[in-house]
C-alpha cells in the first residue's frame, strides 16, 4: 500500500493525451505570434488601442433595456419599496426610542442563551463601548437594517433552497444564479435596485436582502441534501407524510448547517447595509468612517471603525453560539423556551422602569462620552512622523520595484532615479538573452512548460500588463484556458474577453487585472508560507486562526481604514487591503492540505530513504497541491471581490467604474463594469477549477 | 417452527434496475419474457440490476434472512418490499395484498400499522431524545401526547433502556442507540419487521448480546422478520429461512441446514465451509433408517442439532435414536454417520 502510494508520487501515471502533443507546437506558434506583434507592431495604435469601430454600445443598449423595463415595471417595485418601509420605519424608529439599556440588556440575555457567560459578556462590554464612545444612535441605525433584512433573508433564502433542493431543474438554476451573485460586485447590482426601487434606506435594505439571501440558500440545499437517507428513510417507515417528513426528519436534521446559513446571511447583511449606507450617505456608522476617512480624521474614523467591528463580532458570535448549540458537543443550553419567555419579559420590564427613572441609562448623556479622538489622531500621526521614513520608503520601493513593472513593464518605469540606471539597449540585450537561455535550458531538460512560462513573464515584466496588445491577450489567454482546461473552458474566456474589448471597458479591465495579480501573487506566497509555518507548529497556528477569523468576519469596507491611514490613498494602499482579505483562504487551505497528508504517505517516504526535504517537497507538497489550488482559487476570488471595495478609497480600474457609474446612475455602464468583474473572476475560476479536477483525475 | 400454512409476505419477480430509463425494458405481465435474455439485454445496456428476478414466500412469524456479499443487492430487496424503493418490475404482496398497486397514501397506512423498521445506521433524529425518538412513529399518525409517552415506555422498558428517555441519541452508545431504533421500530406494533444489518455497526461482544435480546424479543412478539445481514454465522443463529444472494440474484433459499449440508454452488460454500458443522446439523438430516430394534438406548428429538447428540456417546453408547413427540421412532444415529456428515463436506470444500 505504502509502496503503491509512494511509486504513484515518484512516478506519476503520465496520461496521454493526444493534445498533448500539440499543447507546446500551439504555445511555439502563439508566442512567435506574440512576438511578431510586439516588435513589429510596436508602432500600430491599433494593436495597443483596441479600435473604437469594433466597439458595440453595449452599456446603452443595457440602458435602453433597463429604462424599458423600469418604465414597465416601476410601479410594482415600488409598491414593493412601499410595502417594506413601513415595518422598517417601525422597527428603526422602535429601536431608536428604546432606552438603550433595555437593548443592551436583552441582547445580553440572547446572546448569554445561545452561547453562555462568555458570549454574553463579551456582547455587553462591546454594546458598552458603542454607548460610550457616542455612537448608539449612528450604530442602532446600521443594526435595525441588519435586524430587518436578517428575517426577510433567512426566510427568502429557506424558501429558494428548498425548491433547490426539491427540483434538480431548479437547483442548476439556482447554482449559477449565485455563482454570478457571488462573482458580481454587489455595488454593481445596486444600480438596478436603486432605478427599480427608488432611493432612500428602504433601497438599502432590499440590495441587503438580495445580498444576504445566498448564503442561506446555498446552506439550506447543502443541509437538506446531507440529511442521511437513513434518517431520511425512518421517517417514512415511521409513517410520514411528505410533508411531515419534511418538517419533522429533515427540516430539524438539517438545521445546524441552516444556521450557520444565518450566521452568513447575517454576515453579509451587516457588510451590504453599510455600504448602501455609504453609498446611499445616510446617517449610519459606514458613512461616518469614510467621511473621517476622507477628511483624515483618522481618530474619529478608528473610532467609528470600531463600532463596526463590534457590530460584526457581536452579530457573529449570538449567531455562531445558537449554531453551535444545536451540535451534539456544546454543554451550555440555556433555558427553555418558557423560562426564556418569562425571562426576556422580564428583564425588559425592568431595565425599561429602570430607564425612566435614570436618565443616562436610556440616554447617554454627551458630557459622559468617552471619544477619545483628537488624542488618538495626535498618536497616529506621531506613528506617521516617526515611522512616516519608513513606511514611505517601503511604499515607495514596492511601487518602483514591483507595482509599475507589472503595470507598464521595464519599457516604462526603468529610469535612472529610481532603479539607478536606464534601460540602455545593452541592458535590454542581455534580458532577453537571459530569457532565452533559460527557456533553452528548460527545453533541453524537457520541461516544454518552464520553457513557455519563462519567455511569457519575462515578457509581462518587460512590456507591462496595460502595455501588452490586445491581439497578443487573444492568443494567449484561450491557449491557456485551452491547456489548463479543455475547450469549454477555451470558449469562455474568449468570450469574456471579447466582452471586455467590445463593450470598451478593456482599459480599466486590465487594471484591475494587474491590480488583482499583484495582489494574489503576494497572496501566494506571504500567505503559502504561513500557512506552511501554521501546520508545523500549533502554537503558530493557534495564533494565526482567530485572526484569520476576525479578518474574514468583519466587514470589508474596515480594512481601509489602517491602509488608508498610513498609505493614503491609491495603489498600493488599495493593494494592502486587497491582501489583508484575499490572503486568509491561501493561508487556511495551504495549511489545512498539509495537515491532512496522509501519515503512510510520509511514513512510506521515510522508510524509502527520502531526506526532509524530499518528503516536503515531492511528498506533502504534492499530495497538498489540490487544498492549495483551492485555496489560490479562493483567493483570486476574494482579492477580485475587494478591488471593488477598494476603488473606495481611489483605485482605478473596474472598481472606479462602478463607483462612477453608481455616482451618475448610469445603469448600462454599472451592469458593464460589474459584469466585467465578473467575468474576469469566472474566468479565473473556470480556469483553476478545471486544472484543478484535471489533475485530481 | 411455524407452520408452512399463511404465507404474510411474497415477492415474486421482482426486479431493479438501476440506469437510464430502466423501466423501458419491462412492459409486458409477470412471467412473460426469458430471464436470462432480459439481464443479457440490461447488462449490454449498462444497467445496474442491484436485483434481478426475486422471489420467495415468507410464512406468518419466522425469520426470513437475506444473507450476502457486499453489494449484493439485500437491501434493495428489502427495501421494495416495504417500497422504500420502487421495483422496476414484479409483485410483492402482503396478506394477499398486492403493495405495488397501492396508493401513497394507502402505503403510509401500511406502512404506518403494518411495518417496522430497523437501520444499520440507527437512522435516530438527532434532535429527539430517547423517548420522543421511540414516540415518532406514534406521533406521525396523530396520537395524542399522553398516550404515545405511554406506549414508547413501554417499548422502551422492552429494550432495556429505562432511565435514559431523556437521553439523546449522540449520548448513546452504538449499542443503546440500536435499541432505540428498535424500540422505535415496534412502537407501532407492526405486524412485519425489517431490519437491515441491524448489529453491523456494533462490535462482536455487543452483537452477540443483542442477537440473543432479538431472539428474545421474537420470542415474545412472534412476528413476521426480514433480516439482512452479510455475517453467515448471524444468519445461522437467527433464521428460520436463508436466502442467499449474489450480483442482484437468489443463489439459494433454505433452512440453516439445508444451506449448510447442500450448498447451491461454490459461492454457498465458501461461507459454509467455516462453519462449526454440529452447530448446524439437526439429527434428523443425517439419521439412518431405524433398525427396528428395541434396546434400550438413549434418545433425541428430530431437530436436535448434532452437537448435543454427540454428547450422549459415552463409550457404551453405539447408536442415538431419533423420536418424535408422540414416540415414534423416525431413525438412529450412529458414529459413523455422524463422522461421515462432518467429513464428507470437508472433503468437498477442502
Ligand atoms: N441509487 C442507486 N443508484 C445506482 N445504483 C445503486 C443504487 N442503489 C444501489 N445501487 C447498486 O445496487 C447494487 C446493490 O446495492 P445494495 O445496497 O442493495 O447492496 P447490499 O447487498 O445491501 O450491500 P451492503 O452490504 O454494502 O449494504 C449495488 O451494486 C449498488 O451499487
Ligand atoms: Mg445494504
Amino acid at each position: 500500500m505504502a509502496e503503491q502510494i509512494l511509486t504513484r508520487l515518484i512516478r506519476p501515471n503520465k496520461v496521454v493525451l493526444a493534445e498533448k502533443n500539440i499543447l507546446p507546437i500551439l504555445w511555439g506558434g502563439v508566442l512567435f505570434f506574440s512576438a511578431l506583434v510586439m516588435i513589429l507592431g510596436s508602432d500600430l495604435k491599433l494593436l495597443f488601442e483596441f479600435p473604437e469601430s469594433l466597439q458595440v454600445p453595449i452599456a446603452g443598449f443595457l440602458d435602453w433595456i433597463m429604462f424599458g423595463f423600469v418604465d414597465l415595471f416601476k410601479w410594482f417595485f415600488r409598491f414593493i419599496s412601499r410595502v417594506l418601509e413601513w415595518p422598517m420605519r417601525a422597527v428603526q424608529g422602535f429601536l431608536e426610542w428604546l432606552p438603550w439599556l433595555t437593548f443592551a440588556s436583552l441582547a445580553t440575555f440572547i446572546a448569554w442563551q445561545g452561547g453562555g457567560g462568555r458570549t454574553g459578556i463579551l456582547t455587553l462590554a462591546l454594546l458598552l463601548y458603542i454607548v460610550i464612545v457616542g455612537y448608539w444612535y449612528e450604530g442602532i441605525n446600521t443594526l435595525s437594517l441588519v435586524i430587518i433584512c436578517i428575517p426577510l433573508a433567512v426566510l427568502l433564502g429557506f424558501s429558494l433552497g428548498v425548491w433547490g433542493h426539491k427540483s434538480p431543474k431548479a437547483n442548476v438554476a439556482i447554482q449559477t444564479t449565485l455563482d454570478f451573485m457571488q462573482t458580481i460586485p454587489a455595488f454593481a447590482y445596486l444600480i438596478p435596485i436603486l432605478l427599480l426601487f427608488g432611493f432612500g434606506p428602504v433601497v438599502g435594505l432590499i440590495a441587503s436582502v438580495i445580498f444576504a439571501t445566498p448564503p442561506m440558500v446555498r446552506n439550506t440545499i447543502l443541509g437538506l441534501n446531507r440529511v442521511p437517507p437513513e434518517i431520511r428513510e425512518s421517517g417514512t417507515m415511521s409513517g410520514c407524510t411528505p410533508r411531515q417528513r419534511f418538517w419533522w426528519v429533515e427540516v430539524p436534521t438539517a438545521f445546524p448547517q441552516m444556521l450557520i446559513g444565518v450566521n452568513q446571511t447575517t454576515m453579509a447583511a451587516l457588510g451590504m447595509v453599510i455600504i448602501a449606507a455609504i453609498i446611499g450617505g445616510f446617517e449610519d456608522i459606514g458613512w461616518e468612517v469614510l467621511g473621517r476617512l476622507r477628511k483624515a480624521q483618522f481618530g474619529q474614523s478608528i473610532l467609528a471603525g470600531m463600532v463596526i467591528v463590534c457590530l460584526a463580532i457581536i452579530l457573529d458570535r449570538i449567531t455562531l453560539s445558537y449554531a453551535k448549540r444545536q451540535l451534539p458537543t456544546e454543554s451550555h443550553t440555556g433555558l427553555r423556551l418558557k423560562q426564556f419567555m418569562i425571562g426576556f419579559i422580564g428583564i425588559a420590564a425592568i431595565s425599561y422602569i429602570l430607564a425612566i427613572f435614570i436618565e443616562p441609562l436610556r440616554i447617554w448623556p454627551k458630557a459622559l462620552e468617552f471619544y477619545p479622538a483628537d488624542a488618538m489622531n495626535t498618536l497616529v500621526f506621531n506613528i506617521i512622523a516617526n515611522f512616516g521614513d519608513f513606511l514611505e520608503t517601503s511604499k515607495n520601493q514596492m511601487q518602483y520595484f514591483v507595482l509599475l513593472p507589472v503595470k507598464l513593464g521595464f519599457t516604462r518605469s526603468i529610469f535612472p532615479i529610481t532603479w539607478g540606471f536606464a534601460l540602455t539597449p545593452t541592458i535590454i540585450g542581455i534580458y532577453w538573452f537571459i530569457i532565452f537561455m533559460g527557456a533553452a535550458i528548460a527545453l533541453y531538460f524537457r520541461h516544454w512548460q518552464i520553457a513557455v512560462a519563462i519567455p511569457l513573464i519575462a515578457s509581462i515584466l518587460y512590456f507591462g500588463i496595460t502595455g501588452i496588445s490586445w491581439v497578443v491577450y487573444l492568443a494567449v489567454l484561450p491557449l491557456l484556458a485551452f491547456s489548463l482546461g479543455g475547450s469549454r473552458v477555451t470558449l469562455f474566456v474568449a468570450g469574456s474577453l471579447i466582452f471586455l474589448m467590445v463593450s470598451g471597458i478593456w482599459v480599466p479591465a486590465l487594471v484591475s487585472i494587474y491590480l488583482c495579480s499583484v495582489a494574489v501573487a503576494i497572496c501566494i506566497v506571504l500567505g503559502g508560507l504561513m500557512g506552511i509555518w501554521a501546520s508545523t507548529s500549533e502554537r503558530v497556528s493557534a495564533i494565526i486562526r482567530p485572526i484569520n477569523d476576525t479578518l474574514q468576519t468583519l466587514p470589508q469596507f474596515v480594512l481601509l481604514i489602517p491602509a488608508v491611514m498610513f498609505f493614503r490613498v491609491g495603489d498600493f494602499t488599495a493593494l494592502l487591503a486587497i491582501i489583508a482579505y484575499a490572503i486568509v483562504p491561501m493561508i487556511r487551505y495551504t495549511e489545512q492540505g498539509l495537515r491532512t497528508v496522509s501519515p503512510t504517505a510520509i511514513e512510506a517516504g521515510i522508510t524509502s530513504g527520502c531526506t526532509p526535504a524530499q518528503i516536503f517537497w515531492q511528498i506533502k507538497l504534492k499530495l497538498a497541491l489540490p487544498q492549495i489550488l483551492v485555496g489560490i482559487n479562493q483567493t483570486t476570488l476574494f482579492g477580485l471581490n475587494m478591488l471593488v471595495i477598494a476603488a473606495l478609497v481611489g483605485t482605478t480600474g473596474l472598481g472606479q467604474q462602478i463607483y462612477l457609474a453608481l455616482s451618475k446612475v448610469d445603469a448600462g455602464g454599472g451592469i458593464v463594469a460589474g459584469l466585467g468583474m465578473a467575468l474576469i473572476a469566472m474566468s479565473a475560476d473556470r480556469m483553476m477549477r478545471a486544472y484543478i479536477s484535471r489533475r485530481s483525475n | 417452527m411455524p407452520s408452512a400454512s399463511s404465507v404474510k409476505l411474497s415477492c415474486k419477480s421482482l426486479w431493479k434496475v438501476y440506469g437510464k430509463n430502466p423501466e423501458q425494458y419491462f412492459t409486458g405481465e409477470v412471467g412473460s419474457f426469458n430471464v436470462e435474455e432480459k439481464f443479457q439485454q440490461l447488462t449490454e445496456n449498462d444497467s445496474i440490476i442491484a436485483c434481478g428476478d426475486v422471489q420467495f414466500n415468507i410464512p406468518t412469524g419466522s425469520i426470513f434472512i437475506i444473507m450476502g456479499l457486499s453489494g449484493s443487492g439485500k437491501s434493495t430487496v428489502l427495501r421494495c418490499l416495504s417500497r422504500l424503493v420502487e421495483p422496476s418490475f414484479g409483485k410483492v404482496e402482503l396478506d394477499g395484498l398486492d403493495l405495488l398497486n397501492q396508493s401513497p397514501k394507502d402505503m403510509i397506512e401500511i406502512r404506518r400499522h403494518k411495518m417496522g423498521m430497523v437501520f444499520q445506521n440507527f437512522g435516530l433524529l438527532p434532535h429527539l431524545n430517547v423517548l420522543e425518538n421511540v414516540a415518532f412513529p406514534l406521533k406521525a399518525q396523530g396520537i395524542s401526547k399522553n398516550e404515545r409517552s405511554a406506549r414508547a415506555n413501554e417499548m422502551i422498558d422492552l429494550v432495556g433502556l429505562e432511565g435514559r428517555e431523556n437521553s439523546y441519541p449522540h449520548q448513546l452508545s452504538g449499542g443503546q442507540q440500536q435499541r432505540v431504533g428498535i424500540a422505535r421500530s415496534l412502537a407501532a406494533e407492526p405486524e412485519v419487521w425489517f431490519l437491515d444489518e441491524p448489529f453491523s455497526a456494533l462490535d462482536p461482544l455487543i452483537r452477540t448480546q443483542m442477537q440473543d435480546e432479538f431472539m428474545r424479543l421474537q420470542k415474545q412478539l412472534n412476528k413476521t422478520i426480514v433480516f439482512v445481514t452479510h455475517d453467515f454465522h448471524e444468519a445461522l443463529r437467527l433464521a428460520d429461512t436463508i436466502c442467499i444472494m449474489k450480483d442482484g440474484q437468489v443463489v439459494q433459499i433454505g433452512t440453516p441446514s439445508e444451506i449448510v449440508l447442500a450448498p447451491a454452488d461454490d459461492y454457498v460454500k465458501k461461507f459454509t465451509s467455516e462453519v462449526p458443522l454440529w452447530k448446524i446439523i439437526e439429527a434428523q438430516s443425517i439419521m439412518e433408517p431405524p433398525d427396528g430394534k428395541d434396546v434400550d438406548r438413549p434418545s433425541v428429538k428430530p431437530d436436535t442439532l448434532l452437537e448435543e447428540a454427540m454428547r450422549l456417546f459415552d463409550g457404551k453408547t453405539e447408536e442415538v435414536q431419533i423420536v418424535n413427540e408422540s414416540g415414534e421412532c423416525h431413525g438412529i444415529l450412529t458414529p459413523a454417520s455422524i463422522i461421515r456428515a462432518l467429513y464428507r463436506d470437508e472433503k468437498k470444500v477442502g
